[in-house]
């Protein structure tokens, strides 16, 4: 056994093997990377487990023992609405605005400044949760009661804007639109990169044969980030559904299931019906919140699983391009 | 089909507006797009002098009559081509500052509202016994350094080990495991990081704990994956010939990565980590369900409740005593604090990569 600090004469003939000599400084060290991997296999698995065990109690607890009296299903049912909702009105106010701002900063700024102006709307990402819920509740939400009187009398045949109107602006249509600001850096993150990855020859020669610049970006960029954009937008809903505090703050909660979005009635969301419910219960509500985190889990797992799918199938399709 | 696509649409489009209906159309001065934008300004600036003036409706407006305007122009003197290139120039150029709209919002509302109590009393003392005006959150600034201290304790080597394993040791099925939990892992709802660190903890310390480090736990497992993902991607920029020069000379491949592969990477990891603090720090949720809030101090993260700087904002936001003001005033204060904090994490992370990235020599 050689000392690592003097490799000898001998050792690089040695490691003609396939794996080389196996030091016990490299055994140490692969075993606690291996280690570390395997550990973040752990985690996960204890994350899905210990939930799992905590919401038992609720999951298998008769129908009357559970918050509102009539099971599990019934609790969990409008906030999964709300959640579905709420994340919604996110991903169709921030799709468009963030593939336009993803356009803009590949194909419009100036080359100098467009890393600079990326970089601003990354600071969108960086700014806490709670900072969006006490800047929704104070300026977006009062600002919001024209806007929503407007929607009423003129679109109020739409049973999304069918009203009365809030007074207080802490509404659906408000939360949505506050958690549309929150994931328009991811999406518009991820667009950005595939934007930037279409082929140049393809671009140049779309703009050789004489299209303008709109006409090159519809032939070449959209068709090419199809698949990126639509796997951005899942992560963005991913992100908005599994969001707490904003809405948490910004949305005036009473229970039921309805369309209206401009409303005081509304539906809570999951994760914001946790952190509001969780500090002050004890027993079987405890349960029954982590039983409704469980089922969060396992919405957000669906959707973030099945954007890398899309990713990664359009990857492989792309080499084969 | 992305490649028929791409292919033919351009020809059939291309060939129909026949070039001489381009050279034909006359095309508007350069100084066109500015002159329109300067005159809707303009128009929008006097009817608004006249009624109410209002700086998110001045500038929604005038985008909106200048999409219109130009549009309009361009049609009637270049054409229909022209005109919708025009048209989408300057939608997606609006949407770009529309999405800037909320974040010089968020900046002007969080330090106007917070600079009324950053004062030093703000940051020496505690709320313990405090009711109406006065007291501080120093002992909320302190729970989130050690809340957030710790939990960058336990995935800073988690994280930055497994990035070496997936990248440097990582073959076949386990490593594609591994990437792919570490992509799932990513999307874990915070509020889900901090149920599962009560369940853990509450397994273990029957129901109802509250504990500082259930909130380092919670934080840890949301941070994680974002410094694997970061690591990776500088392990991955170091280049090949580095390791090989190394193995050529005889060198362990362990003592390679300490002494080769990492100091090279070194500042790239170093911003990584930074911004997942930064990104970590201003969590609430999780918080909120695992450290609780306390109005005294408590620097012991393995004993009771523990108050964190969002955390202490929120509740001061959503439940103030009375009078409400003071509460509101520190609420803010503390959300300025926050941001600050968060800034200042991200400014340093581009600092890093700036000041010491160059080291590689290229």
């Amino acid at each position: 056994m050689s000392s690592p600090s003097t490799p000898t004469v001998t050792a690089p003939r040695k490691q003609a093997g396939r794996n080389g000599v196996q030091r016990p400084g490299d055994r140490l060290f692969s075993g606690a990377a291996r280690g570390s991997g395997l550990l973040i296999l752990v985690i996960l698995a204890g994350v899905a487990i210990f939930l799992i065990t905590e919401a038992w109690p609720a999951i298998t607890a008769p129908a009357d023992a559970i918050p509102g009296g009539e099971g599990l299903a019934a609790y969990v049912a409008p906030l999964v609405f709300g959640t579905v909702l709420a994340a919604t009105i996110a991903l169709v106010v921030a799709t468009p605005l963030a593939i336009a701002i993803a356009l803009f900063i590949t194909h419009y700024a100036p080359k100098r400044m467009a890393q600079g102006l990326g970089y601003l709307v990354d600071l969108l990402a960086a700014v806490p949760s709670i900072i969006y819920g006490l800047w929704g509740f104070q300026v977006v939400a009062p600002a919001s009661v024209p806007v929503a009187r407007w929607l009423e009398e003129n679109l109020g045949f739409i049973p999304l804007f069918a009203g009365p109107t809030s007074s207080t602006g802490r509404t659906m249509l408000v939360a949505g639109v506050v958690l549309a600001i929150m994931i328009l850096p991811i999406i518009s993150a991820v667009c950005r990169e595939v934007f930037i990855q279409t082929p140049r020859l393809n671009q140049e020669a779309a703009l050789a044969l004489g299209a303008t610049r709109w006409e090159m970006i519809r032939m070449t960029v959209l068709p090419f980030g199809r698949s990126g954009i639509i796997s951005a937008a899942m992560l963005g809903l991913g992100r908005a559904l599994g969001e707490t505090m904003a809405v948490a703050i910004v949305l005036s909660v009473s229970g039921g299931i309805t369309l209206n979005l401009i409303g005081s009635g509304n539906p809570s969301t999951i994760a914001a019906n946790i952190a509001l419910q969780f500090p002050e219960s004890s027993g079987i509500a405890v349960n029954t919140l982590i039983a409704s985190g469980l089922v969060l889990f396992v919405i957000t797992l669906a959707v973030n699983m099945s954007a890398r799918w899309i990713v990664k199938r359009a990857n492989r399709s792309g080499d084969g391009r | 089909m992305d490649l028929t696509s791409t292919g033919t649409t351009p020809t059939n489009d291309i060939r129909t507006p026949t070039r001489t209906s381009l050279r034909k159309r006359a095309s508007l001065p350069r100084w066109a797009p500015a002159a329109v934008l300067a005159a809707v300004l303009g128009a929008v600036l006097v009817v608004q002098l006249l009624t109410t003036f209002n700086v998110v409706t001045l500038l929604v407006g005038t985008a909106l009559l200048y999409i219109v305007g130009i549009y309009a122009l361009s049609r009637t003197v270049e054409g229909r081509r022209k005109a919708t290139d025009r048209l989408v120039t300057a939608v997606v150029t609006s949407a770009f500052g529309v999405a800037l709209i909320p974040l010089v919002s968020v900046v002007v509302t969080v330090v106007g509202k917070g600079l009324e109590r950053l004062d030093g009393e703000f940051f020496t003392y505690s709320m313990r016994g405090i009711v109406g005006a006065g007291g501080g959150a120093y002992h909320a600034i302190m729970g989130t350094l050690i809340v957030t201290g710790l939990a960058a304790l336990m995935s800073v080597p988690l994280g930055m080990l497994t990035a070496i394993y997936l990248v440097e040791y990582g073959r076949g099925r386990l490593a594609s495991a591994i990437t792919f939990l570490v992509d799932v892992m990513t999307g874990i709802p915070s509020i889900v990081a901090g149920l599962f660190a009560y369940a853990l903890f509450a397994v273990f310390f029957g129901p109802g704990v509250r504990m500082g480090v259930g909130g380092a736990v919670a934080l840890a497992v949301l941070m994680t994956p974002v410094v694997v993902r970061s690591t990776e991607e500088m392990l991955k920029l170091v280049p090949n010939d580095l390791r090989e020069a190394a193995f050529a000379l005889g060198i362990p491949k362990w003592r390679t990565i300490v002494k080769v592969v990492l100091p090279t990477s070194l500042a790239g990891i170093a911003t990584g980590v930074t911004l997942a603090i930064a990104r970590v720090i201003g969590e609430t949720a999780p918080l909120l369900v695992i450290a609780g809030t306390t109005t005294s101090m408590n620097l012991n993260p393995f004993e009771g409740r523990m108050a964190t700087l969002p955390v202490f904002s929120y509740y001061s936001y959503v439940s103030p005593g009375v009078p409400r003001d003071p509460y509101l005033d520190r609420a803010w204060t503390a959300a300025l604090t926050l941001i600050l904090i968060v800034m200042v994490l991200n400014l340093g992370a581009r600092l890093i990569s700036t000041i010491f990235s160059p080291k590689t020599g290229r």
